[in-house]
C-alpha cells in the first residue's frame, strides 16, 4: 500500500485513448508531394518562367494566409501546409509566360493567390469552410480579368532558361479554333500527339500537362487512400463517354475520347482539384454524381462553350453542389430500413 | 468460409501482446474492499449490512433495488467497517460497503448442483440472478433481465462475445485458453434457459488458439459453432457481433432481442456456469492490467471491491509519475483521476500509459471534411457533420444525423486527422437534447 502513496499525476481525458497518426499536415504534405513529378514536368517543359511563377504563388499563398490570420488575430497556421497546397496548385494553374515584365504581369499570379486565400478561404470561414476550390477561384478571377495574358501559352522545351520563349497554343485551343486536320498538322499523327500529351510536352498551365506524371501522382493519393476512385473515375470516365459520342466532327460515336482525356487541365483537375477533401462530398455516392457532373460541364464547355477548356469551371459549378449532395446522399444507418427512414 | 464481419471500423495496434502470454494468477487478497452497491446498469443494491457486522465471502450484502438490478455479495470474510459514498472509477460517489478482509476466506454456503443440466430453466434463471451476475464486458447490464425477454421478442440464438476488440485487453482471451470447458457449459445453460437450439461463440481471428481450443471444447455439442471474425474495432460491439455472426441488423436504437438474440461475454458466461453448478455468486473476475505505462502485465483474478491502486502495485508499479490510468481500454475506458477507487463487476482492465503514449485532446484543428470518419463508422453515421453541428450548438439538427445511434465506439476520433473530440462533442449533444 505505502509503495504506491508516491506522487503520481495522473492525466483525465476523454476516451478515445489512442490516436492514429494521420494528421491534417500530412495530408496536405502528402499531397504536395504527389503533386511533385507533374511540377517537375512542368519546371522541364517551361523552364525557369515556370519555376519563378511557381515558387511566386506558393510565397503569396503563405504570406496572404499568415497576413489575415494576423489580422483576424487568430493563431497562424501556415505550417499546416494548406496554404502551401493551395500556393502550389496556384502556381500548376498558371500559364508560364505570366513571368514578365514587359508588359508587367507579375502581379497576376499574386493576385490569383490573394483571391485564393483570403477571399475564396478565409473570407468563407478559413480551412474547411470555403465552398469552393481556392486554387480554381484565384485562377477563374485572374482569367476574367485578364483573358489575354491568361492564355499566351509558352512553347515547351524552348529552352531552360530562356526568358523570352517563344509562344503558341493548347491542344485544345488548335481543336477548338482550327479543328483536328490542324491538329494532326502540328503533331504529325496521332500517336505523335498522344505522346506529348502523356509526357506533357504540350503548351499549357504549368502543372497541368504531363498526364503521366499527374496520373502517378493520383494513383499514389489512391494506393496511399488519400484519395478513393469515386472522383476521379467518375470525372474522367464521363468525359471520355462523352467526348466519344459527341465529340466527332463525322457525327456521333467518331469522338476521340484519347486526346479528351490527356489534354487540357484534366488530369490535374481530377485527380487533384475535383477530389480536394472540403469542397468535394463526402459520401461515396455523392462523389459519383460530383464526378460526373464535374464530366458532362467539362465536356459541354469544351465542345459548346466559348473556351476551349471547361474543367476549371466545371468544377466550381459542381463545388456548389457538394453540400447539397452531402445532405441528399446520406449514408446508410446500421439498421435503419429504408422505409423507416425519411 | 471467409471470416465474418461489419462494414467499417478501425485497426488500432492491438497492443495484446504485453499481457497475452501471462497466465490467469489470483490477484493477492485485499486488506480492505470497497464494494459500491451500484455496480450494474440499473437500480442501485439497499445494503442489507450494518457496520460491525461479520460477513462471510459470497454473503449478500446488497439486495437488488429494482427489476433491472443485481444484488452485491461480499468478496471476503471479514467485518464490515463503513457503508457510505465513496468515488468509484467513472468519479461519481456511489453508496458503497467497506469489509476489511479477516483474511480466512470463509465462505458462505454455497447450494452445489452436480446436475445443474436437470434444473428447470426458471431455477437456474433464479440462481444467475441470486449470483449477482451482470455483463463482464463493460456494459454491466444484469443478465438475468438479458435472459427474461418480453413474449413478443421470441429468442432463437445465443452468443457468446469473445471478441475483445478493445486493444491491450486480454481477459477474455485467457478465459477462453484457460477455461474452454466451463464458458461452453455456460452457453449450454444459457441455451437451456432460453429454450434454444443455436449457440455461437464468436472471436477475432488475431487469436487462433483461442479459437482452436473453444472448437475443441465444443466438439460434439450439438448446436453450437465457433466463428473466427475478422480483426477490427468494434467488432465485439452488440450490434456488430450479431450482423457478424448471424447477418442480422438490430434496428435503429433497438436492442439485440429484437433480432431474437442475446450477447453474452466469455466472462459472463464462465460466471453463468459457477453459479449454476456451485452457485458462486460473481465475486470476482479478470482484470487484464497492462499498458507501456506499468511494469509488469498481467491477467489477475480479482476479487470485486479491490483497491485499482494494489493492482497497479501488484504489478510492480507505474513507471512514470506522470500516466494516465484508464479503467477499461483504451477506445471506450475512463481515464482514472485517483488510484484509491475500487474494481466493480465491470472493470475488465485497467490500462496504463506512459507519459509519453498520452495523446492530448485540447488542440484540434478544423475540421476538413476528409470523410474518414464517415468511412469507419459501424453504424453508417455522418460523425463529421455531428462534430460540426453540435460543435455550433446545434443540437437538436444532430438528430437528423441520427445522434442517439452513436453508441460512443470512438472508431471517428480515432482516425480523424484534424484530432477532433468527435465522440465527446456527440456526448454533449447527446445530454442537450432529448431523443
Amino acid at each position: 500500500m505505502e509503495a504506491t502513496k508516491k506522487e503520481h499525476y495522473l492525466v483525465v481525458s476523454v476516451s478515445p485513448h489512442v490516436k492514429s497518426e494521420e494528421t491534417t499536415s500530412r495530408i496536405m504534405w502528402t499531397v504536395s508531394l504527389a503533386l511533385l513529378p507533374a511540377i517537375l514536368s512542368g519546371l522541364y517543359f517551361f523552364g525557369l518562367k515556370a519555376l519563378f511563377v511557381t515558387v511566386l504563388c506558393i510565397l503569396s499563398c503563405l504570406v496572404f494566409e499568415h497576413l489575415y490570420m494576423k489580422v483576424v488575430d487568430k493563431t497562424s497556421v501556415v505550417s499546416d501546409g494548406s496554404a502551401f497546397l493551395t500556393g502550389l496548385l496556384v502556381g500548376m494553374n498558371m500559364p508560364a509566360s505570366l513571368w514578365s515584365f514587359s508588359p508587367f504581369e507579375v502581379h497576376i499570379p499574386i493576385i490569383a493567390s490573394l483571391v485564393a486565400i483570403v477571399i475564396t478561404k478565409q473570407l468563407f470561414g478559413g480551412l474547411g469552410f470555403n465552398i469552393f476550390n481556392p486554387a480554381l477561384m484565384g485562377r477563374a478571377f485572374i482569367l476574367i480579368c485578364w483573358p489575354r495574358p491568361m492564355t499566351i501559352w509558352l512553347h515547351p522545351t524552348s529552352s531552360f532558361l530562356a526568358l523570352d520563349a517563344k509562344t503558341t497554343a493548347t491542344p485544345l485551343g488548335i481543336l477548338k479554333e482550327s479543328g483536328m486536320t490542324e491538329l494532326m498538322k502540328v503533331f504529325g499523327d496521332k500517336a505523335g500527339l498522344y505522346q506529348h500529351l502523356l509526357t506533357g510536352n504540350v503548351a499549357g498551365s504549368i502543372g497541368e500537362t504531363s498526364a503521366i506524371a499527374l496520373l502517378i501522382g493520383g494513383l499514389f493519393l489512391l494506393y496511399k487512400r488519400y484519395i478513393t476512385w469515386h472522383i476521379p473515375v467518375s470525372f474522367l470516365g464521363t468525359v471520355a463517354i462523352l467526348a466519344w459520342i459527341f465529340g466527332g466532327k463525322e457525327g456521333l460515336f467518331t469522338g476521340d475520347p484519347i486526346i479528351h482525356l490527356l489534354s487540357g487541365g484534366l488530369m490535374l483537375g481530377a485527380w487533384f482539384m475535383a477530389t480536394d477533401y472540403v469542397t468535394s462530398p463526402s459520401m461515396k455516392k455523392g462523389q459519383i454524381i460530383f464526378g460526373i457532373g464535374c464530366g458532362g460541364l467539362t465536356m459541354l464547355i469544351r465542345l459548346k462553350g466559348g473556351f476551349p477548356e471547361g474543367v476549371m469551371f466545371a468544377i466550381l459549378l459542381m463545388n456548389c453542389f457538394a453540400p447539397l449532395l452531402d445532405r441528399g446522399v446520406k449514408s446508410k444507418v446500421f439498421g435503419l430500413r429504408k422505409e423507416a427512414a425519411k | 468460409m471467409g471470416t465474418a464481419t461489419f462494414k467499417g471500423g478501425i485497426h488500432p495496434p492491438d497492443k495484446k501482446e504485453l499481457s497475452a502470454h501471462s497466465p490467469i494468477t489470483g490477484a493477492k487478497p485485499p486488506k480492505i474492499v470497497v464494494i459500491p452497491l451500484s455496480q450494474h446498469a440499473g437500480a442501485p443494491c439497499k445494503p442489507l449490512v450494518s457496520i460491525g457486522q461479520e460477513v462471510k465471502k459470497g454473503e449478500m450484502i446488497g439486495e437488488p433495488g429494482g427489476f433491472v438490478s443485481a444484488p452485491v455479495h461480499s468478496s471476503v470474510s471479514g467485518k464490515v467497517i463503513a457503508i457510505g459514498e465513496f468515488q468509484n472509477a467513472m468519479g461519481r460517489m456511489v453508496n458503497s460497503v467497506v469489509i476489511e478482509n479477516d483474511m480466512k476466506d470463509e465462505w458462505t454456503a454455497l447450494k452445489d448442483s452436480p446436475d445443474y443440466m436437470n434444473l428447470s430453466a426458471d431455477e437456474l434463471k433464479e440462481k444467475i440472478k441470486a449470483a449477482g451476475i451482470v455483463g463482464l464486458g463493460g456494459a454491466a447490464f444484469p443478465t438475468a433481465v438479458k435472459l427474461s425477454p418480453p413474449k413478443e421478442k421470441p429468442i432463437d440464438a445465443v452468443v457468446i462475445n469473445g471478441a475483445e476488440c478493445e486493444p491491450y485487453l486480454t481477459a477474455d482471451y485467457r478465459l477462453m485458453l484457460e477455461k474452454p470447458k466451463e464458458i461452453v457449459e455456460g452457453l449450454k445453460i444459457l441455451m437451456k434457459v432460453l429454450n434454444l437450439e443455436k449457440g455461437y461463440i464468436g472471436i477475432e481471428n488475431n487469436k487462433p488458439d483461442a479459437v482452436a481450443k473453444m472448437k475443441e471444447a465444443t466438439a460434439g455439442e450439438a448446436g453450437i459453432e465457433v466463428l473466427s471474425l475478422e480483426v477490427k474495432y468494434p467488432q465485439g460491439a452488440e450490434k456488430m457481433l450479431i450482423k457478424a455472426v448471424l447477418g442480422r441488423e438490430v434496428p435503429s436504437r433497438g436492442l439485440p432481442m429484437d433480432v431474437g438474440v442475446v450477447v453474452q461475454n466469455v466472462g459472463t458466461a464462465l460466471s453463468i456456469y459457477e453459479a449454476a453448478r456451485f452457485g458462486k455468486p460473481l465475486i470476482e473476475r479478470v482484470v487484464t492490467v497492462t499498458g507501456e505505462g506499468i511494469r509488469e502485465p498481467k491477467n489477475l483474478m480479482v476479487r470485486v471491491g479491490t483497491k485499482i491502486s494494489e493492482l497497479v502495485e501488484e504489478c510492480g508499479g507505474l513507471k512514470d509519475e506522470v500516466a494516465k490510468v484508464i479503467a477499461g481500454g483504451p477506445m471506450m475506458g475512463f481515464a482514472l483521476s485517483s488510484l484509491d477507487v475500487p474494481v466493480t463487476k465491470g472493470t475488465s482492465g485497467i490500462l496504463v500509459l506512459p507519459e509519453e503514449g498520452i495523446v492530448h485532446a485540447e488542440d484540434f484543428s478544423p475540421c476538413i471534411r476528409c470523410g474518414r470518419c464517415i468511412d469507419v463508422c459501424p453504424m453508417g453515421l455522418m460523425p463529421s457533420m455531428l462534430s460540426l453541428l453540435a460543435e455550433k450548438g446545434h443540437y437538436e439538427d444532430c438528430k437528423e444525423y441520427n445522434l442517439f445511434d452513436c453508441f460512443e465506439c470512438g472508431s471517428c476520433t480515432f482516425v480523424c486527422p484534424s484530432k477532433r473530440p468527435i465522440v465527446q462533442l456527440v456526448r454533449v449533444a447527446k445530454s442537450m437534447v432529448k431523443p
